[in-house]
């Protein structure tokens, strides 16, 4: 049984990671906006397996709440084992790139929000000496593309982040995970024609428990998204610039 | 979090959409509400008519309009009473995702169609039926409340003493009296995930029939019947029945599963494919009798390990076709039609006999006491003026086609095999859902 804190438990992919976590009987704690998910959420946790749940709201926005909501989170649950931040938003990017005000959101909520919570929690942990920080980027993070840049500036600032993170608290025995999901199926991807390399929340969730258990630094879910990458990061920047991706 | 996202999510999206038998294809403007309060608000202020989306299982256009509303976030288990055996859960909750919960826990569905990929939601509008139905009825039989979001976007609730009326115009209202938002329902108890099958092989028609009322207290039964036999053989078959092991292990299968990767070539169901898959499957059983311990999911859901089956039959889809005629009619009546198809030659790959048991006080569930037939068509020329063909026989005999797996029923066949169907309205006018929610289907029949 282990102890973990959800950040953005109602968005699909922490949703289908916190059931894997139910069924076999983790404690829990979730955190995201909305009050009636967030209910409905602990019910269905707590119906599925899981030992404890108990829940709180949470503004990106609101910076100065970030450390008395992660105490409350962490004395609820008497410590913590794992802590997975979810919590995000796809990018308008034609709307960013026509507001400074826009864009800046987008980079607040998908990166600064994002550090911030890690910069109380690395200290957490790195006192503790055991457990492990996940934290979902994205494949979108790995080269700037025309077509969702701001999306992945965030992103990426979230990888070399996460990078350094672990980086330090490698000695202090702590895992640091940096997620990187391709194509998912959710509600945030509602607009997207699906094709073949669209994969759904609960396998992606599942390969979350399986990169935990494993301890590893990153992982590509599906897996094939490092290889496609691999790709993608290889092409020289003057043919790169030349492509509409 | 973020303006964009909120303005994006009750946005609808404008996506091509059809049933699982691919045909019709509709562009839909879609919605996935993320809560019910997104969903209420929704309702309150957006376009109308619409149609629930669950899982996309029925076969043909009931699940298909304009505006859509998708169900798949509505997906939590709300509250469990571990004695009684009571869920409630949301509508979107699917019945794989219910049984991955439960069964482990030692309990079931106490009726299940022929795919676990039903939502909670789409089960009720349809009211499905499974291979009990005989001794324990429809899938409305277990539904102990519902709650609806009417056209106004307000909540009711509704069961067999609070608007009783609602209550029996929902259950097999294929979506038509409002939106399904939570319901509550009585989970069966078991011992074992297990079936226990027994199988029979019938050389005809007569011969399955007799069987069927032979083992009329067997819990589960069906028969799969080679519709392209003909002469003495006409309506060969194989009966499974089945019953829960008294014990066992509780589990569900994570195997991994086949999926058919895109549309086949339409040529490679033809009528040549279908007759050797259908003799080899019935000979492949030896003996007149056969006994075998299986899982419940090969058991009840023998299509569901190979993923995307719907484009075996090609870029043009295929139509399911499932009538039910009353018992008096049976024999005369299942040969006349048996025999018409096998002239046509246009087989299915399933057909599936099965005997119902009474019929319910839901004003549109499909089942009546006697004999249905499921088959598959590949949709090509000349397909549509058979079924309609088969309409006229399957009314002859006073029967009904089922609207879960109807694309293409006339306005006239359904209303004169549906008398209830002016009640329906009235229920309707009453709760304020006409103009509000409407499928392609509904408008075909005229009930609009």
């Amino acid at each position: 049984m282990q102890k973990i804190l959800i950040i953005g438990a109602t968005s699909a992919i922490a949703k289908a990671t916190a059931r894997c976590f139910a069924e076999r009987g983790d404690q829990l704690y979730l955190l995201a906006r909305d009050q009636e998910r967030l209910s409905d959420l602990a019910n269905d946790l707590r119906i599925r397996g899981a030992n404890t749940v108990a829940y709180a709201k949470f503004d990106t926005a609101a910076i100065e709440q970030y450390p008395s909501l992660l105490d409350k989170a962490i004395a609820e649950l008497d410590g913590l084992d794992v802590v997975l931040i979810a919590h995000g938003t796809l990018s308008d990017q034609t709307a960013c790139e026509r507001s400074i005000e826009l864009t800046l959101q987008e980079l607040n909520t998908n990166a600064i929000s994002v550090i911030g919570l890690l910069t109380l929690l690395a200290n957490y942990f790195e006192q503790r000496k055991q457990g492990c920080i996940a934290v979902i980027s994205s494949v979108a993070g790995d080269r700037g593309r025309q077509s969702n840049y701001i999306y992945g500036t965030a992103k990426g600032a979230i990888t070399i982040f996460m990078q350094g993170l672990r980086n330090r608290l490698a000695k202090s025995n702590i895992q640091v995970l940096t997620i990187k999901p391709g194509f998912v199926n959710t509600p945030m991807t509602a607009a997207f024609k699906k094709g073949a390399l669209w994969a759904e929340p609960e396998a992606i969730a599942t390969g979350i428990v399986t990169a935990i258990s494993k301890q590893k630094d990153i992982v590509y879910l599906p897996f094939w998204w490092r290889y496609i990458m691999l790709i993608i990061r290889t092409i020289p920047e003057h043919i790169f610039k030349r492509l509409s991706l | 979090m973020s303006l964009s996202k909120q303005t994006r999510q009750s946005t609808a999206m404008l996506t091509r959409l059809s049933g699982w038998g691919r045909y019709p294809q509709y562009q839909s403007n879609i919605f996935t509400p993320i809560s019910l309060t997104t969903c209420q608000s929704h309702l309150a202020t957006h376009t109308m008519p619409l149609i629930a989306h669950g899982m996309g299982r029925s076969y043909g256009d009931s699940a298909l309009a304009e505006y859509v509303i998708n169900t798949q976030e509505l997906d939590c288990l709300l509250d469990f009473d571990t004695h009684s055996g009571q869920l409630t859960c949301h509508a979107g909750v699917s019945l794989a995702a219910l049984l991955a919960v439960f069964v482990p826990k030692g309990w079931f569905l106490p009726v299940t169609p022929g795919t676990q990929f039903v939502s909670i939601g789409g089960a009720i509008a349809s009211d499905v039926h499974g291979k009990n139905h005989h001794q324990h009825g429809c899938f409305s039989e277990y539904i102990v409340s519902l709650e609806l979001l009417l056209g106004d976007g307000s909540r009711l609730r509704c069961s067999r003493s609070e608007h009783p009326e609602l209550f029996h115009a929902t259950c097999g209202g294929m979506g038509l009296t409002g939106l399904i938002i939570n319901a509550t329902l009585q989970l069966t108890a078991i011992h074992s995930a297990y079936i226990n099958q027994i199988t029979y092989k019938a050389a005809n028609l007569e011969e399955v029939l007799a069987l069927f009322a032979e083992h009329h207290a067997a819990t589960y039964s069906v028969a799969w019947i080679d519709c392209l036999a003909n002469n003495e053989a006409l309506g060969r078959s194989l009966l499974m029945l089945g019953e829960h092991a008294p014990e066992g292990e509780l589990h569900t299968r994570h195997r991994s599963k086949l999926s058919i990767p895109m549309e086949m070539p339409k040529q490679l169901l033809n009528h040549y494919s279908i007759r050797a898959f259908n003799t080899f499957y019935y000979q492949r059983i030896r003996q007149q009798q056969s006994t075998q311990c299986i899982h419940y999911e090969p058991f009840f859901y023998p299509l569901d390990g190979i993923l995307h089956w719907n484009r075996l039959y090609g870029r043009n889809g295929f139509i399911q076709y499932q009538f039910v005629i009353p018992q008096a009619a049976g024999m005369e009546g299942l040969r006349t039609i048996l025999k018409r198809i096998a002239r046509s030659g246009r087989g299915s790959f399933l057909a599936v006999l099965k005997a119902f048991g009474k019929a319910n006080a839901n004003l549109l569930s499909f089942p009546i006491e006697g004999y249905t037939l499921a088959l598959d068509f590949k949709l090509a020329p000349g397909l549509l003026e058979l079924l309609h063909e088969l309409d006229a026989m399957v009314l002859d005999f006073g029967g009904r086609l089922y609207l879960a797996k109807d694309a293409r029923m006339h306005e006239t066949t359904f209303k004169r095999s549906y008398p209830q169907w002016e009640r329906f309205q009235a229920v309707r006018e009453q709760y304020g859902a006409i103009g509000h929610f409407a499928s392609l289907q509904s408008q075909r029949l005229g009930l609009n």
